[in-house]
């Protein structure tokens, strides 16, 4: 309408308006990059523009980018890049000969000798191998079949194309999709781009916010007078929780997967990030695997992985990939047919996911530096992890469970009644004008814990333990004080 | 007319690397080696990359190159400016820059009814009948004239429009400018009719203009649908909405980085409520790859006369420029000579979509062979194939008129006189066993 009006010229209305969009887009809703994150941009313009604020930047806390923290990446995977990139490199003396050796490798199965080339769809052929050569190693021998693995666009782009194969229906047959509240927003936003209907089970924030089966039971009964329950996702490590499931809760939900016919999601991108005493990493494929036939040969299920997260922290180059299990031999060819359609997966990505599967062998020239690197980035998260839950549990007003693994806090702020009516007068959710405050105040961007989801009631922020220690100590330091200072001014 | 056989789509494909497999182990067929023309793949096609462009990523990838005297100052200092744009410094930071989102996604209405409409060019890429029907909407063919040089014809689109009536609603026109798989390019006059057009239907055009760098006929000029909406004047350069595509997988001037996968879409006099909304969406797709990204910056600002990197770039740009005008030339003059094969001149774009004109008996020969489907122009390519080591792609996946076929080849293929070889060989074989 003001358009109208600021181009005085007469309007027959466009063809693309709110009304006749996609009403499904309108749905969709990222947090992690949404209103919060546009408001610490625009401050960051007015802070190179000159303008005094109480802080000279903006500690960007919200997303899990560690590069963009400071994370160092690791040298032997920039090395073999590098010569991938330009194979002129090959000849320099000062590349070491695993990294070549891996490049040629590499190089070798790529079309016209170049990264620059097309692969096939579902990933190069190579690659795949050793995927699926890795995921035996870790899961202690159980075989996986290449062709079973499909290489993608980080892990989002496959758990979006596996969304896009389960999700069909009309009205009450329309697919139900489990996610954990609070979730990665990745899947209320797909399921919202796809029409789907979200299915909330609740974490237990009182017991480490773990999976309880009764929740699950609730969730899925709930849910069944009104859609096609056919899809459970699972976040371990989780996102934002931080949660690390034991080997029982996970035979659990593969229990009842089976018994109430459901799809597993099992988005495992934060696999090598655990911390606590006593947690471990146990795949969904070899839990599967180990409580037999009866399980392994029906449950269906896909599970992801990533070059983004872990060690590597290689978000920029969007390498990963989902193993299916038990998926319908005539759905694969869709499958196929459905990938096919985006051409291939960054050829970089791959190249890089080759190396996090195949890294330098105890032989070989580069792994005592490879080693090295990554302990040092893992144990600082670890103490990251530790650090930020000691400091934040010192707080009045916070609470925060231990960060057993991922990237992520996702502390419980009390807030007092005046806060809550002062954001509902604003129209702002009050986790939201909390970190608001907290932006404008102490330049510290956080994601509200609206965005993720969260008990009626209940109030929370996600931030990333990513910074640097020393920086992160500061942070840390800013909300106890602003939290201090926010508590008494709404007492 | 276009065969949306489910579990056969990609079967030709699945068989040529089968047959690549063999060869690599040591199977003997009557070919060492697989001519695999059937992407749009400069690299596997023989081509070479951009030194300038390898050495930046490279750089960029490796940081400690950049103090290299290995490499070129410019190239240094290029890899430096593009690290210092990614936040850490780091290309494995993962800020959303440039992003092409997925316009379509946001068009099609699926609850809507009459189901949402796109009108879309026959012959077209395989994949984009599918992303259409993928989202719900329908595709409603227009057919562009193959005596005229692969024509559009404003009264085709007419005819389309209304052939769509009590069908679905279109709401978009789907134009490919160059042309693919036909190797056309659309004159200014053409330009202006089709947006002409647009704006008194109101449909929203949607303009794949990746193969922009790649024009080859003389007196053939591209002209970008942005510029000639806005040169038009009002109302069109106010009102007519607009998203056309460019990516880094197709420059003709610069690096063919396909597997780098970036590219851009820019939008034209879009609502701005409905920007709010995809800016929403793409910020959940996280980004682009950022190699790609670089690449992208790299050959929108090329070096310069002066920069010491300049004079390679510009020879090795030349030399692929040559090369190529004379493969595409060479290998149209080829096929066009060869009974059975016409083709309108190949103005740019890709690849090149002849027509085979198959004798009644290569037709029911092609009906009866049981494993294959009925189209003829898979038999011949699947023949081509297995007896000639050449995989090209049947012309019923890009959609053709009811009763002619087509191949479609790409034309950048460096080392073309052996495809020539073979290809007219195996023809000449095929037209005799079917005469």
């Amino acid at each position: 309408m003001s358009q109208q009006a600021v181009n005085g010229v007469s309007h027959r209305g466009r063809v693309l308006t709110l009304d006749s969009m996609n009403p499904n887009v309108k749905r969709v809703e990222y947090a992690v990059r949404g209103p919060i994150v546009q408001r610490a941009v625009q401050i960051e313009k007015e802070l190179k523009e000159g303008a005094k604020k109480p802080f000279t930047e903006v500690i960007k806390a919200n997303i899990g980018d560690a590069h963009a923290m400071g994370q160092k990446p690791i040298t032997f995977f920039r090395q073999v890049l590098a010569l991938c990139s330009y194979p002129a490199l090959l000849e320099d003396s000062k590349f070491p000969e695993d990294a070549k050796q891996r490049a040629r490798r590499i190089l070798e199965a790529c079309g016209g000798h170049s990264i620059g080339a097309y692969s096939a769809s579902q990933g190069i052929e190579c690659i795949r191998q050793d995927v699926a050569r890795y995921i035996e190693k870790r899961d202690g021998g159980i075989p996986s079949n290449p062709d079973n693995i499909y290489l993608s666009t980080g892990a989002s782009d496959a758990i979006v194309t596996i969304l896009k194969l389960l999700v069909c229906g009309e009205g009450r047959d329309r697919t139900g999709v489990m996610i954990s509240i609070p979730q990665y927003p990745l899947y209320s936003a797909a399921l919202a781009d796809l029409g789907a209907v979200q299915i909330n089970y609740y974490l237990d924030e009182d017991n480490c916010w773990s999976l309880n089966i009764t929740e699950l039971r609730r969730a899925l009964s709930a849910a069944r007078e009104h859609c096609n329950p056919r899809v459970l996702c699972i976040i371990n490590p989780g996102n934002p929780t931080g949660q690390v499931q034991s080997r029982q809760c996970i035979e659990d939900v593969i229990r009842f997967a089976k018994e109430e016919h459901l799809f597993l999601m099992a988005d495992e991108v934060y696999q090598d990030n655990v911390y606590a005493e006593g947690c471990q990493f146990h795949s969904f494929k070899k839990v599967l695997f180990e409580m037999g036939p009866e399980y392994s040969n029906t449950v269906e299920m896909a599970s992801f992985h990533s070059t983004s997260k872990c060690y590597m922290g290689e978000c920029g180059f969007r390498g990963g990939y989902m193993e299916v299990i038990n998926l319908d031999p005539e759905v694969k060819a869709q499958l196929i047919k459905l990938v096919s359609v985006r051409l291939c997966p960054p050829v970089p990505g791959q190249a890089l996911l080759d190396l996090v599967v195949n890294p330098p062998q105890p032989d070989e020239p580069s792994y005592a530096t490879f080693m090295k690197e990554r302990t040092a980035v893992l144990s600082a998260l670890a103490e990251k992890a530790r650090l930020t839950e000691q400091i934040f549990n010192t707080v009045p007003g916070i609470t925060c469970n231990p960060v057993q693994g991922a990237m992520y806090t996702f502390p419980r702020i009390t807030l007092p009644q005046k806060a809550i009516d002062k954001a509902k007068e604003l129209g702002l959710v009050p986790d939201m004008f909390y970190c608001m405050r907290l932006l404008d105040e102490e330049g510290i961007c956080l994601v509200p814990g609206s965005g993720f989801g969260q008990r009626e009631g209940t109030y929370h922020f996600r931030m990333t333990i990513l910074p640097p220690t020393e920086k992160l100590k500061v942070v840390l330091q800013k909300i106890r004080e602003f939290q201090l200072h926010f508590t008494q001014e709404f007492s | 007319m276009w065969n949306m056989k489910q579990l056969e789509y990609g079967a030709l494909a699945r068989r040529a690397n089968q047959i690549k497999d063999e060869l690599r182990q040591g199977v003997r067929r009557p070919y060492k080696e697989v001519i695999d023309v059937f992407q749009g793949d400069l690299h596997r096609a023989g081509m070479k990359p951009l030194t300038f462009v390898r050495q930046v990523l490279a750089a960029c990838v490796y940081p400690p190159l950049i103090n290299s005297s290995n490499l070129p100052l410019d190239v240094r200092q290029r890899a430096q400016e593009e690290l210092g744009r990614c936040v850490g410094g780091s290309v494995g930071e993962g800020n959303a820059r440039d992003h092409a989102p997925n316009i379509l996604n946001v068009l099609v209405n699926r609850e809507a009814s009459p189901r949402t409409g796109v009108l879309i060019p026959v012959p077209c890429h395989n994949k984009t009948v599918l992303s259409i029907t993928q989202l719900g909407a329908v595709a409603v063919p227009y057919y562009l004239s193959e005596e005229q040089g692969w024509a559009l014809q404003v009264e085709e689109l007419q005819r389309a429009l209304e052939s769509a009536k009590g069908v679905c609603n279109p709401v978009a026109l789907y134009v490919i400018n160059p042309g693919n798989p036909a190797g056309y390019v659309q004159s200014q006059k053409s330009v202006l009719e089709v947006i002409r057009f647009a704006w008194e239907k109101r449909l929203f055009l949607l303009v794949d203009e990746l193969y922009q760098d790649r024009v080859y006929g003389e007196n053939c000029e591209f002209v970008s649908y942005k510029r000639a909406v806005s040169e038009m004047g009002p109302p069109f350069s106010g009102t007519v909405e607009l998203a056309s595509f460019h990516s880094v997988s197709k420059g003709f001037s610069g690096e063919y980085v396909c597997g780098l996968r970036a590219g851009y879409v820019e939008l034209v006099n879009l609502d701005p409520a409905v920007m709010k909304y995809i800016h929403t969406l793409f910020s959940k797709d996280a980004c682009s790859p950022v190699l790609g990204q670089i690449a992208l910056d790299l050959m929108t600002d090329p070096p310069k006369p002066g920069d010491p990197s300049y004079l390679l770039y510009k020879q090795e740009i030349e030399q692929i420029r040559t090369v190529l005008l004379h493969s595409v030339k060479k290998v149209h003059e080829v096929v066009n000579s060869l009974p059975g094969f016409s083709c309108p001149p190949i103005e740019g774009g890709l690849f090149a979509f002849p027509r085979l004109h198959l004798t009644p008996k290569a037709i029911q020969k092609a009906k009866v062979t049981a494993e294959m489907q009925e189209d003829p122009d898979t038999f011949y390519c699947t023949r081509l194939l297995e007896e000639g080591g050449v995989f090209t792609g049947p012309g019923w996946e890009y959609g053709q008129k009811e009763g002619t076929y087509h191949i479609r080849y790409n034309t950048s293929r460096a080392l073309f006189k052996e495809l020539l070889r073979r290809l007219s060989s195996f023809h000449m074989t095929f037209m005799k066993d079917f005469s």
